[in-house]
């Protein structure tokens, strides 16, 4: 049974890596093949939404639009998003990390309890507020404020990597040869403590796509007419959308597909990581997921 | 023990004051401030009069002087301000939408709880079973569901489709003072809040069953020959169930704050709700109240965590 899950779980890892290349594929070549733009309104069916057929795969919306492109221009959106507020939010969280762990004393000190107070925000709270009062909604302040509000945790992951690290004896070793505390830092004590961080990094891409698309659902997010799936959903609020479910189960399943997909890739690095140090013990230990703390809200405060 | 509370509630004051000042500073250094959701009649307002709306609301200030301000009359007077829409204090406002929030979460923690913890424990107990390999997949399944998402396939089916529950409110016309009727206004919104948030409690109840049946006081508890049922319910229930009173009391401030998606989709004036309206009307008192009471909990959430730990687990001291 134990093989089993492990052959599953394997198996899983790369479904949800091939999931998230096709989708990269379409995403970036799709409606270069395709051509149909995004927002084109089609008159005669304006207000009545057009079930799944062979000239729009996934039906129209209520002013007529293709589903099956907006979802692929959606998919731009969310991918681009979740990376480049992952990459916000590593360079910050790994950095301050860093030179906490490596610093130690009163300025870890110092810059633990900022993360304690940051994270005493509850997150998606702390989203609202800075998108709601920043009023400007270009892709790159979205990523900025995604990017942002979720390096907390990932510092102190970092921070206790790199405690563990410190006085081990290769890092003695380079600070006897005299090596200045920059280089300690950069060379050797970032590279060792990458592996924890590259997990939470995979986990991190899926979670900033849920805050896109949460923060689009509220109309704080990507502005209409440019597609997201946050804000198709939002359309699917309308009374009239109701008989047209495909509204619905499109932006939805894209989502939670996507979402799920990049947590099972970072399970299958956890486990390939796990594997190197002991072969055993990878399939004792608890996902990564649920290194995060549940609420009676649900996920609501992961966003 | 009480010496150990007090230092946890001195250590808060810092913390507290730091949340309050980086909200107030986020809120008044923005673009738009509550001058400029006028809205049309705002772009008509001669500059005479913005000028006279700000200084009446102390906004011409600087916004470290207008937190000082706010901060004085807190400690002070023990006044959160009155609220830049309709004048009320807000306190009055957090508090009359307070009761439908509480009421929405706590049930939906209490259905949690009734879902999470029996399959937790049996999946813990019986590990590669049918039911813990069910139980991990539809968990894995739901992580990935977004609750406002849920929260629409749930009125499209059960209030558009079946017409069993109502789609939105609180209450239907006529009925309000009827509980019956407001627990099947509750009951998707509980629903969505439960299915959503059930799976990490379930993990989390799994994991700590497996941890207490490897112990050692289990092979002794087996080894004198107890049964199965006994050793479960007897010997490694109690300790399994040590990391779920830390996650209540975790789990206190999502009264609050935790149900801005569902009381907005399922049209519930609730807090969460507030939230949203006094942020786009820019109301930074209301705002500043609902920040403090939510910090609030987080802090008092974290020490009952600890707290409560110590008293199930007599081995844990805090000194």
């Amino acid at each position: 049974m134990r093989g089993l899950g492990r052959f599953l779980r394997e198996r899983t890892a790369a479904t949800g890596a091939g999931f998230v290349l096709l989708l990269v594929v379409l995403a970036v070549f799709g409606p270069l093949i395709d051509g149909t733009p995004p927002n084109a309104i089609d008159h005669a069916i304006l207000g009545m939404p057009q079930p799944p057929s062979g000239a729009h795969w996934f039906g129209t919306d209520l002013l007529g639009r293709d589903i099956f492109v907006r979802a692929l221009y959606g998919a731009r959106v969310s991918l681009m998003v979740g990376a480049a507020a992952m990459i916000v939010s590593f360079t910050i969280g790994v950095s301050y990390g860093a030179i906490a762990g490596a610093a130690g004393g009163v300025l870890d000190a110092a810059m633990m309890r900022f993360v304690d107070a940051m994270l005493s925000f509850p997150t998606f709270f702390l989203l609202l507020i800075i998108a709601a009062l920043t009023e400007t909604f270009s892709l790159g302040i979205i990523i900025l404020i995604i990017g942002l509000t979720s390096w907390p945790g990932l510092s102190r992951l970092v921070r206790a990597e790199v405690l563990s690290l410190r006085d081990r004896d290769f890092v003695e070793a380079a600070r006897a040869l005299g090596a200045r505390p920059g280089r300690i830092v950069l060379r050797h004590l970032i590279p060792n403590a990458l592996a924890p961080v590259v997990v939470a990094a995979a986990f991190a891409v899926g979670d900033n796509i849920l805050a896109e698309s949460s923060l689009s659902f509220f109309g704080l997010g990507v502005q209409p007419p440019q597609a997201s799936w946050g804000n198709m959903l939002q359309d699917a609020l309308a009374p009239e959308a109701q008989s047209a479910p495909w509204m619905v189960l499109v932006p939805g399943l894209l989502i939670i597909a996507t979402i799920l997909a990049f947590s099972v890739i970072a399970d299958g690095i956890r486990v390939s990581l796990d594997r190197s140090i002991s072969q055993s013990a990878a399939d004792d230990e608890p996902p990564a997921e649920l290194l995060a703390v549940p609420t009676a809200a649900g996920n609501s405060s992961r966003g | 023990m009480s010496a150990y509370i007090v230092r946890r509630l001195i250590g808060a004051i810092p913390l507290l004051l730091f949340i309050s000042l980086v909200t107030y500073a986020m809120m008044a250094l923005a673009p738009g401030g509550p001058v400029s959701v006028l809205g049309p009649r705002g772009g008509n307002l001669s500059p005479e009069v913005i000028a006279n709306i700000k200084a009446q609301y102390g906004l011409d200030k600087p916004w470290y002087i207008q937190y000082f301000y706010w901060l004085k009359e807190l400690l002070f007077h023990g006044s959160l301000g009155n609220s830049f829409v309709d004048h009320r204090p807000v306190i009055e406002k957090v508090f009359e939408k307070l009761p439908v929030t509480v009421e929405m979460i706590g049930l939906a923690l209490l259905l949690t709880l009734i879902i999470a913890l029996p399959i937790g424990i049996y999946a813990g107990a019986h590990r590669d079973s049918l039911v813990d390999n069910v139980a991990s997949v539809v968990g894995f399944v739901f992580y990935g569901v977004p609750i406002f998402w849920l929260s629409i396939v749930l009125i499209d089916i059960f209030a558009v489709q079946l017409r069993w529950f109502p789609s939105s409110g609180i209450s239907s016309l006529g009925a309000e003072g009827d509980p019956i009727d407001r627990l099947r206004h509750l009951a998707l919104p509980v629903v969505a809040i439960a299915l959503t948030g059930f799976v990490s409690w379930m993990r989390y109840q799994r994991s700590s069953v497996i941890e207490a049946m490897s112990s050692a006081y289990i092979r002794t508890a087996r080894s004198k020959g107890l049964s199965e049922r006994d050793v479960l319910f007897k010997h490694a229930f109690r300790n399994a169930l040590l990391p779920i009173v830390t996650l209540l009391g975790l789990s206190l401030p999502a009264l609050v704050g935790g149900a801005y998606f569902v009381e907005y989709v399922f049209s519930i004036p609730g807090v969460g709700y507030l939230t949203f309206s006094s942020i786009f009307s820019r109301d930074y008192p209301t705002i500043m109240a609902i920040t403090m009471l939510t910090a609030v909990l987080i802090v008092a959430g974290n020490l009952l965590a600890d707290i409560a730990y110590a008293v199930v687990d007599p081995r844990i001291r805090y000194t």
